[in-house]
């Protein structure tokens, strides 16, 4: 018995692990090893150059400006989105009229809007990225049409074109993706809470601000913080190295204005033939990552304590 | 936000209840509409009728912010050419249905759908079966370095993909992986393992003991108690993590771009679409783009608004945890 069971477990975690490894882990491993090296990628060939890339970033202005917008994203994304999934979700669930019964209730049709709301989640990123893209066009697009149509036809931004505003334009359409997901979310969140504590509430003549700072947000801050670190790791990783690399024109540019961390690891690697330099920058983009964590986790714990 | 933009203007949202008015209902020809937005009962406050015009009137306009480009892609992609831009707010004057053949065959836009469905198909069974496997073991039996190998899966959830992709490019080559199918949803079902294993660790936990335990009694083995009585029982489970797999996969970008660049026609239908939007970009064909976009678009709307609940359901659940 004891023997068979040991046997399963092999068999059972062998080729799952097997493959977890090559594929996942080892990289990991090398990439780290790499970042010390001054490997092109192209050959086989490299020499250890101990922390030589990692000076090289203190002197490269690109990967500073990548940082900057990186972080940029980092600390508005989460907060955009998330203050307006809150915001939705709040009007959909308690924003309605108050019914015979019920003390409070969502808006007529709020299941219809979590569903309209929730499309673009479901579509990838290249097809949002280049929605905007269209949209974004200044000969042809959308939005300069529809500012020609209602009278603005002098007002023609040149939207990801312009250094100014390019970042912008890239994280609305970010925006524009996720926030269903937490309106949903929240909704799921907001319609466990019991409703005897928004009665209670009511009685003691809160208004709906209130509620929602002192009753809503303190009881879903847990779901508030996963979805924090969740919207946080898009910021840095595979979202916005998309939505960068297909709507930026450059890509990372105007002036790059819009290079971010995980778009500059990719053109150093399989552009410029740096891979070295380019796992450094990686590793980098590891630590902002492993910060934001250990912060938004801390954060929040602070934040709990209160009540 | 342009919340501030007067909800009276929308369409869809009841007419002549400016914000302010404290008149609980404006008698009208639109009575009856009047009706089904606000209960006539519950002394009518003012702050609720105030809110329920305005929370109306913002969501809409959300909800139009939403739609639009959607609907505006469709529209365009039966426009011509010279319609999308010489009016790229109109309706098109005649169904250019060529635009959709034109992006299917000579876009390869069906090999690229195609191609996706291959890949994924595989590599979401192999996810969900080893998946399964990894967690029920790691969930369920003691064994020494239990916790360091499911910390070394769970682990994998928070790294930056992009930082092995450099590595993990030459691991595939070594290998003779790089653009082939097998190779790619090897890498699919490895960068899924993490949150499959996380997810599905958990859900096993929760599952009763005592029927398992009744089955290794009636001398079925490990093997058979997973296959026959565990992943039935795990149903629910398996089919959230599924949901929230294939949408992934499906969705995925970032590793085809890296890894699957060397034949054209192997293109995943998102790297498809990107490749065909710099292409048609230089080309000129924009109603195509606008076709190969809705192809790629058009069935993962239907499906979502046909497993709505189970969709939400499952992308939901393992933030939720």
């Amino acid at each position: 018995m004891k023997h068979g069971k040991y046997r399963f477990i092999a068999g059972f975690l062998a080729l799952p692990l097997a493959i977890y490894a090559i594929f996942v882990i080892s990289p990991f491993v090398q990439a780290i090893y790499y970042s010390f090296t001054d490997w092109t990628g192209l050959s086989p060939d490299m020499k250890m150059v101990g922390f030589d890339n990692y000076a090289r970033l203190f002197r490269d202005d690109v990967f500073w400006a990548a940082v900057g917008n990186s972080v940029t994203l980092l600390l508005l994304l989460p907060v955009v989105t998330l203050s307006l999934g809150l915001f939705f979700a709040f009007m959909l669930n308690v924003g309605g009229r108050r019914r015979r019964k019920a003390v409070i209730g969502g808006v007529r049709g709020s299941g219809a809007y979590k569903i309209l709301y929730f499309f673009p989640q479901v579509l990838s990123v290249p097809i949002v990225a280049l929605l905007f893209q269209f949209a974004y066009n200044p000969e042809s697009g959308a939005l300069n049409a529809f500012f020609k149509a209602v009278g603005l036809g002098r007002v023609q931004p040149d939207w990801l074109g312009d250094p100014q505003i390019a970042l912008w334009c890239v994280m609305a359409a970010m925006v524009w993706a996720n926030v269903g997901f937490y309106v949903v979310l929240f909704s799921a969140g907001m319609s466990s809470i019991p409703k005897d504590f928004y009665e209670a509430a009511l009685l003691d003549g809160a208004n709906r601000l209130n509620t929602f700072f002192r009753i809503t947000l303190p009881l879903l801050w847990d779901t508030v913080q996963t979805g924090w670190i969740y919207m946080g790791i898009l910021a840095l990783d595979v979202s916005a190295f998309a939505f960068v690399q297909i709507m930026s024109v450059g890509p990372g540019g105007p002036d790059y204005a819009t290079e971010v961390l995980p778009l500059y690891v990719y053109q150093k690697t399989f552009r410029d033939g740096q891979a070295g330099y380019a796992t450094a920058i990686g590793v980098s983009l590891l630590i902002v990552t492993l910060v934001f964590s250990a912060v938004v986790l801390r954060l929040g714990r602070r934040e709990r304590l209160e009540f | 936000m342009s919340a501030q933009t007067d909800p009276a203007d929308l369409p869809g949202v009841t007419k002549r209840q400016g914000p302010g008015s404290g008149t609980p209902r404006l008698p009208g020809p639109r009575g009856g509409r009047d009706r089904k937005v606000g209960a006539p009962s519950g002394g009518g406050s003012g702050e609720g009728r105030v809110l329920n015009v305005f929370s109306h009137g913002v969501l809409v306009i959300w909800g139009l912010l939403v739609t639009m480009p959607l609907l505006w892609a469709v529209v365009s992609s039966f426009k011509d050419d010279t319609e999308i831009f010489g009016s790229p707010w109109g309706l098109p004057s005649v169904l250019h249905f060529d635009n959709w053949s034109r992006a299917w065959d000579k876009a390869n836009m069906g090999q690229y759908f195609f191609n996706s469905l291959i890949v994924v198909g595989g590599s979401l069974i192999g996810t969900m079966l080893l998946g399964a496997m990894a967690a029920y073991v790691l969930a369920r039996f003691d064994f020494p370095g239990n916790r360091f190998v499911y910390f070394l899966f769970v682990g994998g959830m928070g790294f930056p993909v992009i930082l092995a992709l450099v590595p993990l490019f030459f691991v595939m080559k070594n290998m003779a992986l790089l653009d082939t199918y097998h190779g790619l949803i090897l890498v699919y079902i490895a960068y899924s393992l993490p949150f499959t294993v996380f997810f599905l660790s958990g859900f096993f936990r929760t599952l009763p003991t005592s029927v398992a335990e009744a089955a290794l009694i009636d001398g079925a083995s490990h093997t058979r108690t997973f296959f026959q009585v565990m992943l039935p029982m795990a149903k629910p489970g398996l089919i959230s993590v599924g949901i929230f797999n294939f949408l992934g996969q499906w969705n995925q970008y970032l590793l085809p771009t890296v890894l699957n660049v060397g034949d054209p026609d192997k293109k995943m239908l998102t790297q498809g679409l990107v490749a065909l939007a710099v292409s048609q970009g230089y080309k000129g064909d924009w109603s195509g783009l606008f076709a190969g976009l809705t192809i790629a678009m058009l069935p993962v709307l239907a499906a979502y608004i046909v497993f709505q609940r189970q969709v939400v359901a499952g992308l939901t659940a393992g933030a939720l945890k």
